[in-house]
């Protein structure tokens, strides 16, 4: 990840206007081409799937996965479902409340983001500055990761319950969980990454240890970190997700996942909208820590080789 | 400010002293270099003239003997930022603009804005690249970049300069007009220089004295002093001095089996 080294550009600041307008066209492009090739599987498998009677040809074997309505509704009766009220007699549509679940989730998961950054950074910088620390702290985080969530998570949430803190900072401390760990690992190598040179440089002009991590180390680690944030932030989601599942936290969209899987038969498409609701979140908290990064780290940046 | 710049007594080093990885760098060198003077560093790859300039610069620390500068410790020179350093590569920090990489000493000896705006810009004029300060490095050739390496090394008037084959990279046109220039500011500032190179006519066109160290411990071989005068222009290029002088640095090389 960290040698993807742009083309050097004389005029940057007219070349990287010029190449986010393109970029963005280009992108938009794809996501519609994505959406239309995946609609287009979908209910071309279901056709072709009901036109063959549900098994394989010419024998008795069913399909991977069965193409009648109730397995797989149609796209068009996803997206109607999302403008039809979210249960008979209320005026809400089920868009409008996926959208407050996700923001309830977003919260969450923007919570767990920062708190895992931030403890992530922590933990790079300890282990920068201390070789013993760094000796200590590596198995301990790699063992963290292979805990599974499920588990943690109903612990967490109850020792929350048992203190002043409220379910969200519980589900943000859950999604923190996945989200250190790329942050410090990532974060390591980056603040690690300067030449001998310019931390001699550093050196020659008497900079304290804290000086040359604020002036040297950390932009440095910039091409590094972002990548893991983007991870990070993908990773919150799915950890506030699991984190609502997990521990029965109502109003999210983890929340709504599970209501709609246990009334999957009397409604399957919402169960549907719901997932998609929780990939776009994931989408939209990519996109956020890519445009920072592309605020934030230079095209022209020099980087490792 | 009578005594010298510098003064080396008996320093030897060794890297890694006792283990498998034991390196004798450097075996009882001895040099006094004078305020003012400008003296390279010349000898076979290995034989250590960078130990020498870091251990100037207190980078690294001397296994036996001692080193001055400016009649303090080393340690205390560099605490006391007496000197200023370039390498080889420019080393500029990429995601900071050009006078923002002159200003980084000066930031860090906590200056104003006003003041490190001041020098910056005094410094890119001084080294002819007033209209560049708002560029990134990158926007740079690599003959402009060693330049601000070479600014940000005088941004803070230091009286000593530690450069490190700072031409290394560079073509050999921009190389001597590089040489005449570097020459002129550290005599207008009147800058003690140890520079390091691997070219015989840089040695002797920018120096005062080329020492001439043999590899394997490195030991100094000879020094050799450059009759050219001060104030030297391209012209000195062409005198017989010259390369009179460019020839006993060559027989010096030869002499301890450097190929030259
Ligand atoms: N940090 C270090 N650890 C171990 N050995 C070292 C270290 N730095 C230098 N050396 C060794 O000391 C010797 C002198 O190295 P030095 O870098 O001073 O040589 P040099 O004359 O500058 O060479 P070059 O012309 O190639 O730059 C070499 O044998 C080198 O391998
Ligand atoms: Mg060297």
């Amino acid at each position: 990840m960290a040698d993807q080294r742009g083309p050097v550009i004389i005029d940057a600041a007219a070349n990287s206007r010029l190449g986010s307008v393109g970029g963005w066209a280009r992108n938009l492009g794809l996501v519609a081409v994505a959406v239309a090739v995946m609609v287009v599987a979908w209910e071309g498998y279901k056709a072709i799937g009901q036109a063959i009677g549900g098994t394989w040809p010419g024998t008795s074997v069913d399909l991977p996965v069965s193409p009648d309505d109730l397995t797989m509704p149609h796209t068009w009766s996803i997206l109607g479902a999302l403008f039809e009220p979210v249960q008979r007699g209320s005026d809400e549509t089920l868009a409008v409340f996926l959208l407050k679940a996700a923001a309830f989730t977003f919260v969450e998961a923007g919570l767990g983001f920062l708190i895992g950054g931030l403890v992530g950074l922590g933990l790079a910088v300890l282990m920068l500055r201390s070789p013993l620390l760094d000796r200590a702290l590596v198995p301990w985080i790699n063992i963290s990761q292979t805990v599974p969530l499920i588990a943690l998570a109903p612990i967490i949430v109850t020792w929350g319950r048992t203190t002043f803190l409220g379910d969200t900072v519980s589900v943000a401390l859950i999604a923190a969980y996945l989200t250190f760990f790329p942050v410090a690992v990532n974060g390591l190598v980056g603040l690690k990454s300067p030449s001998t040179e310019k931390l001699e440089l550093m050196r020659s002009y008497a900079a304290p240890w804290s000086k040359t991590l604020i002036a040297l180390r950390f932009p440095a680690a910039r091409p590094y970190l972002f990548p893991a944030f983007k991870l990070a932030a993908t990773l919150s989601v799915v950890g506030a997700i699991v984190g609502e599942i997990s521990a029965g936290v109502r109003g999210g969209l983890g929340r709504a996942i599970l209501d709609y899987a246990g009334r999957y038969t009397t409604g399957p498409e919402k169960l549907y909208a719901a997932v998609l609701g929780a990939a776009l979140l994931g989408l939209f908290v990519f996109g956020m820590a890519n445009l920072a990064e592309q605020r934030l780290v230079n095209e022209g940046e020099e980087q490792p080789r | 400010m009578s005594g010298p710049a510098i003064v080396i007594r008996s320093v030897d080093k060794t890297f890694n002293p006792g283990t498998r990885g034991e390196v004798a760098a450097l075996e009882t060198v001895d040099l006094t270099v004078a305020p003012g003077e400008f003296v390279s560093l010349i000898g076979p790859s290995g034989c250590g003239k960078s130990t020498v300039l870091r251990l100037i610069a207190d980078l690294v620390a001397p296994t036996a003997g001692e080193i001055e500068v400016f009649g303090k410790s080393a340690h205390q020179a560099r605490l006391d930022r007496d000197y200023g350093m370039a390498f080889q590569s420019a080393g500029l920090f990429s995601w900071r603009k050009v006078a923002r990489n002159i200003e980084l000493p000066l930031e860090l000896m906590g200056w104003s804005k006003a003041d490190r705006e001041a020098r910056s810009a005094e410094m890119l004029a001084m080294v002819r690249l007033a209209e560049f300060g708002k560029h990134y490095p990158w926007q740079l050739s690599g003959g402009m970049q060693q330049r601000i390496a070479i600014a940000r090394a005088l941004s803070f008037k230091p009286r000593l300069l530690l450069m490190d084959e700072p031409f290394g990279a560079l073509d050999e046109m921009t190389r001597e007009h590089m040489q005449s220039e570097l020459l002129s500011l550290v005599s207008d500032l009147g800058t003690t220089v140890v520079f390091v190179t691997h070219s015989i006519s840089e040695a002797t066109f920018l120096s005062d004295r080329v020492v001439v160290l043999s590899p394997r411990p490195g030991r100094i071989h000879e020094i050799i002093d450059v009759p050219l005068g001060s104030g030297r222009t391209d012209d000195a290029r062409e005198e017989p001095a010259f390369f009179a002088c460019s020839t006993e640095i060559r027989e010096s090389l030869r002499a301890i089996g450097a190929a030259a």
